[in-house]
């Protein structure tokens, strides 16, 4: 019975949140990623971007709430991701259009085009700064669990107990679906395939008729999709404050490295390992040793490797140990 | 002479702007714009140095302006004795234990063959020695923060003159940038952006939540001063005088004594901040003149000739027989020793260490635009970018207000729009930045004042 629930204390305050937010930094990891293959530089605006969709997202959540609509017992966010990704695919557009086209027809060095993505991250947080402001704001209606702790311990007669939040489970399930799709499409359809095959060679995808510019407008499509999907999934989860989102690109940047940079699986694979990290390592085991340990050596301490005030030097430092003993990634990414 | 006539014109200008907000705002506000420009414009040199003369992509400036604000902490506020008695072993102990594991795993990593073995030991050496630092330092570390944890809950620092921390924070970023750069200098550009961009952060964080090393997001406040102190200086007999001299003509013109002494006052306390302020300008200025002697003299000179060729073509200068990867992380260290001296020079002229208040938008985004905008490869073009920027940041708040009670004018008070507008007139600032730098980015890619090849 002790390690029973010794297991169940870990799978909910560990496995659980730790897939949860695994799937969010996915999400992003792998439009870092995608950005990084096909227009090859590293989006410094990642964050802002994702930030900036969740605010659509977010602004059409009160919106639809004034005029009564809604899902029920699920989130009315839900109902309002399309427009928000209509609206984030424009933004984009727009700022491919003016700001990228320029470097990428020009074939500017990536450094120039991380130094213009900058210029984009600062433009992007003063609109989203401007129009919807800095404060935090919580947009997550309907059913709040799907399964209460306490109902847990009544159900199995466990001392401890499973809580699984509905937006965990929302976001591991939209996650893979969302994922399964994008993969189905880069492997299966044509389309997909011309994106990869742009993405190894472009002067070869060229001559074998590949529309550039259909290509750069369909990555532009994934990548709002998947920004906005994983913003709005965050904002859900946690709260949506613009300033935490430009913080989280770092770990978002360390999945998509760590996992290799220009693999999409590696990215999805990257985000958990970077989540499951940083959970693990800062988690307290002191209730998890106690139902394992005969009580005599039940430990006084907190059993804690670092303090939870550490969680993204985890993941900082796992991104660059991997840089130093295999820079191109777990999955093999581009090279560096 | 002609050469440079653009120069001077751009700076002119410059100082005409501040010399504006002196006479439309206030002389006390100018000249707090102005000892932040100067701040700015070391940084901007630390960065031009590393990223104009080699080529050389820094995202961490924010983490070696912190370890510079830190330095000043730790050398110029004053022991803080029962502290080191309560928990002073611990922690010494646990630098002894970091020590010990650095030197191991160089060891490992020099006496035995690369294999999985070697990987695993070293692993698990260094988790092994997480846990024992953590076993030795936990009850040093509670013990100090318990030490008067309102104003002190830490170790203080060595008690020096504050000037000393400038040259220790610029040596201490420069260690950082050692280590550093012996970690990621082999990787391509954007990596080495993003590596730098996280390890800065890593070292903020440990800054913020490390509270007996400087008391973390508790900040530590009324440093010292290499300047003297508004009250003091209220007191002293000569600086009264001078005023009340200066001022002598306004002072007759009022008639009762009673009055000629408050007015007298409030201006000896106007002046006197502003007296301490063009101090610390005085400070800042020559440090910024003797960089640019400095640096404009290495430009110059072979060394700064071997640079330009490395980063124009690695391999040729490779082929030529420079050794590039020294070479990088001289420059590395260079650049970063000076940002560090920069933030040393802020927190000093803050008084206060406040680590919470160390974002990578402010620290080391706004330092690069500063770069980009002003001429990368340019000393004298980074320094006005430097200025010109934080001009704009400052300044662009107020601006914005203005702009945006000219447009809606014809709205009403309680217009939802105008009063949105009005409440974010701050963040103006990010779009007008952002705008500028990608339109420099567009239309001159070399800067405002572009780098200049003298042949020789």
């Amino acid at each position: 019975m002790d390690f029973l629930n010794a297991i169940i204390v870990l799978f909910n305050f560990t496995v659980i949140p730790a897939l949860a937010y695994g799937s969010q930094l996915a999400l992003g990891a792998i439009f870092v990623t995608l950005i990084y293959a096909v227009l090859r530089f590293a989006n410094f605006a990642t964050g802002d971007m994702m930030s900036f969709g969740t605010m659509f997202a977010v602004i059409l959540t009160y919106y639809f709430q004034s005029l009564g609509f809604g899902l029920g017992f699920l989130p009315t966010a839900l109902l309002t991701i399309p427009f928000a990704i209509l609206m984030m695919i424009l933004y984009m557009l727009i700022i491919d259009k003016f700001v990228f086209s320029y470097y990428r027809i020009k074939k500017s060095p990536p450094v120039q085009f991380a130094m213009v993505s900058v210029g984009v991250m600062f433009v992007t947080q003063a609109l989203i700064r401007i129009i919807i402001g800095p404060s935090d704001r919580r947009f997550l209606d309907g059913e709040k669990f799907i399964i209460k702790a306490t109902e847990f311990k009544e159900m199995t007669g466990l001392a401890e107990g499973i809580t699984l939040k509905s937006t965990q489970a929302i976001t591991i399930i939209v996650t893979l679906v969302v994922v399964s799709i994008m993969f189905w499409f880069l492997n299966r359809t044509k389309t997909g395939t011309s994106m990869r095959a742009y993405s190894d060679n472009e002067d070869l995808a060229l001559l074998s008729g590949i529309d550039p510019k259909r290509v750069v407008l369909i990555t532009w499509v994934i990548a709002g999709i998947l920004a906005t999907i994983g913003g709005v999934l965050y904002g859900l989860d946690k709260s949506y404050r613009p300033f935490v989102y430009f913080n989280n690109m770092l770990p978002i940047f360390a999945a998509a490295i760590v996992g290799g940079i220009g693999n999409p699986y590696g990215a999805f694979f990257g985000g958990y390992v970077i989540a499951f990290a940083e959970i693990l390592l800062t988690y307290s085991y002191k209730k998890f040793v106690a139902y394992l340990l005969p009580s005599s050596l039940e430990p006084n301490s907190l059993m804690q490797l670092l303090s939870t005030d550490y969680k993204f030097v985890v993941s900082f430092s796992i991104l660059v140990i991997v840089l130093l003993i295999r820079p191109s990634g777990i999955f093999k990414g581009k090279t560096i | 002479m002609r050469n440079y006539e653009n120069v001077i014109y751009a700076y002119i200008i410059m100082l005409l702007l501040i010399i504006c907000v002196g006479l439309f705002q206030s002389w006390s506000i100018a000249l707090t714009i102005l000892n932040y420009c100067l701040i700015s414009a070391v940084m901007t040199i630390g960065a031009n140095i590393q990223w104009g003369y080699a080529g050389l992509i820094n995202f961490g400036i924010m983490g070696y302006t912190a370890l510079g604000g830190l330095a000043v902490v730790l050398v110029s506020v004053d022991p803080v004795k029962k502290a080191w008695q309560v928990g002073g072993l611990n922690i010494l102990g646990s630098i002894w234990i970091i020590v010990a594991i650095v030197f191991i795993t160089r060891f490992i990593l020099k006496r035995f063959e690369k294999s999985l073995i070697r990987n695993y030991s070293i692993a698990f050496l260094i988790i092994a020695g997480v846990i024992l630092i953590r076993v030795t330092a936990t009850p040093g570390i509670e013990a100090i923060e318990s030490v008067d944890p309102a104003v002190s809950g830490f170790l203080g620092g060595m008690g020096l003159p504050v000037l000393m921390s400038w040259i220790i924070g610029a040596l201490l970023a420069g260690a950082l940038a050692f280590i550093v750069g012996k970690i990621a200098l082999g990787l391509r550009a954007d990596y080495l952006a993003i590596a730098t961009l996280l390890i800065a952060e890593i070292i903020v964080s440990i800054i913020k939540h490390e509270e007996w090393l400087a008391r973390g997001v508790k900040n530590v406040i009324g440093l010292k001063r290499p300047a003297p102190y508004e009250v003091e200086l209220q007191k002293t007999q000569w600086f009264r005088d001078f005023i009340e001299k200066i001022y002598s003509n306004k002072l007759e013109l009022i008639n009762t004594i009673a009055q000629k002494k408050i007015v007298l006052n409030q201006l000896i306390i106007d002046a006197s901040s502003i007296f301490v302020k063009l101090c610390f300008t005085s400070l800042f200025l020559s440090v910024v003149i003797i960089l640019l002697i400095v640096t404009q003299k290495a430009l110059y000179s072979p060394w700064g000739r071997k640079m330009r060729a490395i980063r124009d073509n690695e391999e040729a200068a490779s082929a030529m027989g420079k050794n590039i990867v020294k070479e990088h992380l001289f420059i590395f260290i260079l650049g970063s020793a000076i940002v560090g001296l920069a933030g040393a020079m802020m927190v000093t002229n803050d008084g206060l260490f406040t680590p919470g208040s160390y974002r990578p938008m402010r620290y080391t985004f706004v330092i690069w635009v500063m770069v980009i905008v002003g001429g990368t490869g340019n000393n004298f073009g980074a320094i006005l970018g430097g200025f010109v920027v934080w001009f704009l940041w400052v300044e662009a708040a107020p601006i914005s207000l203005f702009l945006i009670d000219l447009f809606t004018a014809h709205l009403p008070e309680t217009n939802m729009i105008r009063s949105h507008l009005v409440e974010s007139a701050p963040y103006f600032r990010f779009l007008l930045i952002g705008i500028g730098l990608l339109l420099i980015m567009r239309y001159r890619p070399q800067g405002i004042i572009p780098e200049k090849i003298i042949k020789q």
